[in-house]
């Protein structure tokens, strides 16, 4: 809601500034978020009329004018613009002027003097081009500063009005607050009805008189449709952001400014017989003043006549009945109509207008007839003619039930100790009637108060009115009690530390991807998508995260970057049963580029399968195994399942070369991503005896088949639990020389130890055997 | 052998043991004196044949000598080891300025950094953290907290609607964090939880909206305290409470300034003195009677007050960071910066 702070002031005028008003309607909840200037600022500039007009007798394009600006002696000024001429008015800057910019001294232009400058829009920087000086109106006031006569010492406020208070949605409404506000007095503009001077009127009938609760309208007949605008309503019209259009459109907006009341007005002549206001049927069409087509939903209201729907009742009028220039005769029409039957409808194409963002809000009721007269009132005042009789049709307003505010209630939310006589006061000044019992308000709330329905609207227009500012803050007083803390369910902090310790950079990538990215790197043909993205490759969630990560590592390619580790925790989304949604947290990384930072005395290498997966088992407290598997996104015979408790909780690999190719990555990638909720479990440690005793350490090599799983082997020769056995170590992978083809050597170490005894050689040689015998029966393996 | 000239081989010794450069030559060097056949094994050998009488004298004068001989072989020795060692560790000196080697260190986001402030500041106070669906139905959304269809308040939520097989609009892609509150509190009243209810929710949220100052996607953090006696006054003892911790200033202002969510009344945007002026930093008031009755909870016994914090507006202003599309761009040149 934008309006100027001039015609505000007409109605109700605080003895405050415009900062402090401006301060007051923020901190009453009425948001000032624009507050400024009509045009720039200046000085010095009045009204001067031209009394000659001679050619410059050095230059061309120059005339020699003599201005009268209301002094004993007419003043000569030097003026180029080609519109100067003799007999108009414009804007003189006299000496001494200051203008956006510059300043006005007495100069001589090509030899002769000049004691001012006459002006153009541009130059007193009401508009960013003009051609020419600004023509006044012929009974402009000679000698009138220009700021006063053309009210530049406005201020344009602009309100952010949430979606309760539309009372504010009008000059009026504006005003009454601030006299609630202020205490200051407040003067209406006038409510007088017109002289009915013919007998004509339509019949109007209304189907629900429960959504259309008053509808009333009259005939004006013989108006002047060319009329112009006087310059006063054009220019509230347009510090208020509405442009001028024609008289009688501008009439009905003023209207709507002034007293929040929406109006309409038909050219009388294209209407065919009767208005009905009814229901629309479905599909009913009608072409609406913004040329645009609708079909109309049967919940809709329309205004109709023999022809059918003739305007969309409360949001927008049809085109086959708009005022034009020729109308003589129009139909005025002034209605409330509830918010429920507006709310929405506009939306569903798109259609927003300033009656359906009333209407939906709520319009005061008791104001129809008022807005009726008055608009009738500006109609004869500017395009003449002649009125009829109103037409009325009564229906089911809404009621203003009273409503109940209990001050132990009052005190007890808000949190300090208001008095009843305060309370009462606040509700004086917002004009709310009310009984007082027994510490208890029964409040009737107004017509224009939509948002009065319960014991807390009164409580925050209380502490509103008290101002929040006079609450004081204070620290809650509570029982202390200590919040759980699972030692055994690590904290998200502690993963993401995990991971910046090893290397990796935390980012954060939108939930919505490229839609190729699910299809392509996850072979998933049906991933959520969303109804209204904002981009077409932000449109389906993701499933995984691995694509937002490979984007981060191109786009940071792209900036030169060559070794790039990134990390992010967040959600990913799944279908689930019953067309519903299912969220996993996912714990995803990314290693591109040499295994470590480039430094001195190491030799670069690039991160590979077993660098990240380190990394995957620092995140699952070295309890995750691996299981070789393949995987859309990654290279075949470098990629697994990783195993937590017997259940998958995701996936490690390298990057597929044809996806690395697709994103032009000059070197491998490293990928992983893991079900964080699996991770979140760790065993609380619990003591065992350390032994006094000396262990003893035994090695072997054996040589097995090359598709022989390591991880396998030593799995079985762990679950074996030999006796003494502590700990079992690959420490060599060899293959070469020596070594029959499709065959490795492996070299373990084992550990051994009693709590009892000093184990001797037999000890171990049994241990050892018994190892042998498992790696020989499971994997057909050869001591070597 | 006479004692002069069994005397003279201390200082013998003593010159040929200086002029011994390292360990192996002061080891032939020794052999001459206290060798099989050096000086003064020689001298002890000769002792056999003098009388009984004589004996004793001789013999504890060669000791006298060997004492002194040896005794300078070990200072010589010592002097020799110690310039060996010292010549050795001169080797092995290194250049302490030379760059560290292995892994570097990574960083948080700086989202995280915030969002980790904030759990802590609000854990130190009793508050738990809860979390709730993104993916969120329209139920929790709006009309739990009060927002009915075609209430005017939703067009203020530009929301992203999930395109559901059958055309329907029930899911939404959650606007705030407040739905949160809704679920909390309903499990609350299932599981019979003891009051008060105090939590904090933060997460992402999404609204159809892209510019410089404007992110699709971004994060708040949401606050709920439910109990007995709980009022607005309190409300604002946290939330100022809370700024001043976060921002480590105890002259930080906090306005409020009334306002209008459906699902809080009075309702009020809170605001935050900020270099000479006054910047938006969220919204907040006490829970409406509504929301109350559609988890279950008397709202004639019980109130409660909730909060919303945007997360990268906190973290912008911390951090000084001007622009809004960093935190999603993820350049390594700017997270880096927040590397710890």
């Amino acid at each position: 809601m934008q309006f100027s702070e001039q015609w505000l002031r007409e109605y109700t005028n605080p003895a405050i500034d415009t900062e402090a008003l401006s301060h007051l309607l923020t901190m009453a909840g009425l948001e000032v978020e624009g507050l400024e200037s009509v045009g720039a600022e200046f000085t010095k500039v009045v009204i001067a009329e031209i009394i000659s007009a001679e050619k410059h007798p050095d230059a061309d394009r120059l005339q020699l004018l003599k201005v009268n600006i209301g002094a004993a002696e007419p003043l000569q000024i030097v003026c180029g613009a080609s519109n100067a001429r003799v007999g108009i008015k414009a804007p003189c800057a006299l000496v001494g002027a200051v203008l956006p910019g510059f300043e006005i001294k007495q100069a001589k232009v090509r030899g002769v003097e000049s004691f001012g400058m006459m002006c153009s829009e541009k130059e007193l920087g009401l508009a960013s081009e003009s051609a020419g000086i600004l023509e006044l109106s012929l009974d402009a006031p000679i000698g009138q500063d220009i700021r006063e006569f053309m009210g530049l010492n406005d201020k344009l406020f602009t309100l952010k009005l949430t979606p309760n208070r539309s009372d504010c949605l009008s000059l009026v409404g504006i005003a009454r607050e601030v006299a609630a506000l202020t205490g200051a007095s407040l003067a209406l503009p006038n409510a007088e009805a017109v002289k009915v001077t013919i007998n004509d009127s339509k019949v109007v009938s209304v189907v629900d008189k429960e959504a259309c609760a008053i509808y009333s309208g009259r005939l004006v007949q013989g108006v002047n449709a060319q009329a112009n605008t006087p310059t006063w309503m054009v220019r509230r019209l347009e510090r208020s952001g509405l442009h001028s259009i024609s008289a009688i459109v501008d009439i009905t907006n003023y209207v709507l400014l002034e007293l929040g009341q929406p109006m309409h007005a038909f050219d009388a002549a294209k209407l065919s017989g009767d208005i009905n206001v009814r229901w629309a049927s479905q599909g009913e069409e009608i072409a609406l003043l913004n040329q645009q087509s609708v079909k109309l939903d049967k919940d809709m209201l329309v205004i109709a006549d023999h022809s059918g729907a003739i305007a969309f009742a409360g949001v927008m009028g049809g085109a086959s009945t708009a005022v034009s220039d020729s109308t003589q005769d129009i139909f005025l029409e002034s209605a409330f109509f509830t918010p429920d039957t507006i709310a929405g409808k506009g939306r569903r194409f798109g259609i927003s207008t300033d009656s359906s963002y009333r209407f939906e809000r709520g319009v005061d009721f008791s104001r129809t007839q008022q807005a009726l007269e008055r608009a009738t009132a500006l109609v004869v005042e500017i395009c003449g003619g002649q009125a009829g009789p109103v037409t009325l049709v009564d229906g089911t307003l809404p009621v203003r039930v009273p409503t109940k505010l209990r001050m132990e209630k009052l005190n007890s939310i808000l949190g300090i100790t208001l008095e009843e006589s305060l309370v009462a006061k606040l509700f004086d000044q917002l004009g709310f009637a009310y009984d007082l019992k027994a510490g208890v308000f029964d409040v009737s709330p107004p017509s224009y108060r939509f948002d009065i329905a319960r014991e807390e609207d009164l409580i925050e227009e209380v502490a509103r009115l008290y101002g929040y500012d006079n609450i004081p803050a204070v620290a809650p007083v509570a029982d202390l009690r200590m919040l759980p803390d699972s030692e055994g369910r690590p904290a998200r902090h502690v993963f993401q530390e995990a991971l910046v310790a090893n290397d990796y950079q935390e980012v954060v990538t939108y939930s919505f991807v490229d839609e190729s990215w699910e299809r392509d790197l996850l072979a998933n043909a049906n991933p959520i998508k969303i109804k209204n993205p904002i981009a077409s490759n932000l449109s389906v969630m993701r499933s995984s995260i691995w694509g937002g990560l490979l984007d981060v590592l191109v786009y940071n390619l792209n900036r030169q970057q060559t070794r790039v580790r990134l990390f992010e925790i967040g959600a990913t989304y799944h279908h689930a049963a019953n067309s519903t949604y299912a969220e996993t947290t996912s714990i995803s990384g990314l290693a591109y580029g040499d295994a470590l930072p480039e430094q001195w005395g190491e030799v670069a290498r690039s991160v590979d399968f077993y660098d990240v997966k380190a990394d995957v088992d620092n995140l699952t407290f070295g309890r995750a195994t691996y299981v070789a598997a393949e995987h859309p996104a990654l290279h075949p015979g470098q990629s697994a399942k990783v195993i937590l408790d017997g259940k998958a909780i995701g996936w490690i690999g390298k990057l597929h070369p044809k996806w690395q190719q697709h994103y032009q990555l000059p070197k491998g990638v490293m990928l992983f991503e893991l079900d964080f909720s699996a991770l979140q479990q760790r065993t609380v440690p619990a003591y065992s005896e350390v032994s006094k005793f000396p262990p003893i350490r035994r090695d072997m090599a054996i040589l097995v088949d090359e598709q022989v799983s390591a991880g396998e082997l030593l799995n079985a020769m762990n679950v074996a639990k030999l006796d003494f056995v502590t700990e079992i170590g690959l420490f060599d992978v060899y293959r070469g020389k020596g070594i029959g083809e499709n065959q490795k050597s492996l070299a373990f170490f084992v550990l051994m130890q009693d709590s009892q005894k000093s184990l001797v050689d037999a000890d171990a040689d049994k241990v050892m055997a018994g190892l042998l015998s498992i790696v020989m029966q499971q994997f057909g393996a050869q001591l070597r | 052998m006479q004692n002069t000239s069994l005397e003279s081989l201390i200082a013998e010794a003593e010159r040929d043991f200086a002029a011994c450069a390292n360990i192996n030559d002061l080891e032939l060097a020794k052999a001459k004196y206290l060798g099989k056949s050096g000086a003064l094994t020689e001298a002890m050998k000769g002792l056999g044949k003098l009388s009984n009488e004589e004996r004793p004298a001789a013999g504890a004068a060669i000791n006298v000598v060997k004492q002194a001989v040896e005794a300078s072989l070990k200072t010589r020795r010592d002097a020799i080891l110690l310039a060996e060692q010292e010549k050795q560790l001169a080797g092995e000196s290194l250049d302490v300025t030379l760059p560290a080697r292995g892994q570097a260190k990574g960083g948080l986001h700086p989202v995280s950094l915030t969002l980790a402030r904030v759990e802590s500041l609000f854990n130190s106070i009793g508050f738990d953290v809860a979390e709730g669906p993104e993916i969120e139905s329209d139920f929790y959304n709006f009309t739990a907290l009060n927002i009915p269809d075609n209430h005017p308040a939703r067009a203020m939520h530009d929301t992203f609607y999930v395109d559901a097989a059958d055309g329907s609009l029930d899911y939404v892609l959650r606007t705030h964090t407040s739905p949160v509150q809704v679920h909390y509190m309903q499990d609350a009243i299932k599981n019979k939880s003891d009051m008060p209810l105090k939590i904090i929710a933060p997460g992402r949220v999404y609204r159809v909206d892209s510019d410089a100052t404007h992110s699709p996607m971004f994060h708040q953090v949401e606050g709920l305290w439910v109990d007995e006696n709980i009022s607005f006054a309190n409300l604002k003892g946290v939330v100022q409470d809370f700024l001043q911790r976060f921002f480590e200033r105890d002259d930080l202002q906090v306005r409020f300034r009334p306002s209008f969510f459906p699902f809080t009344e009075p309702s009020a945007e809170m605001d935050m003195s900020w270099n000479g002026g006054w910047l938006e930093i969220g919204g907040c008031g006490m829970v409406h009677p509504e929301v109350f009755k559609h988890v279950g909870i008397d709202a004639e016994k019980y109130r409660g007050f909730a909060f919303g914090l945007g997360i990268e507006r906190l973290t912008m202003l911390r951090y000084g960071v001007k622009d809004l599309r960093h935190f999603f761009n993820n350049d390594l040149r700017f997270l880096q910066q927040f590397g710890r």
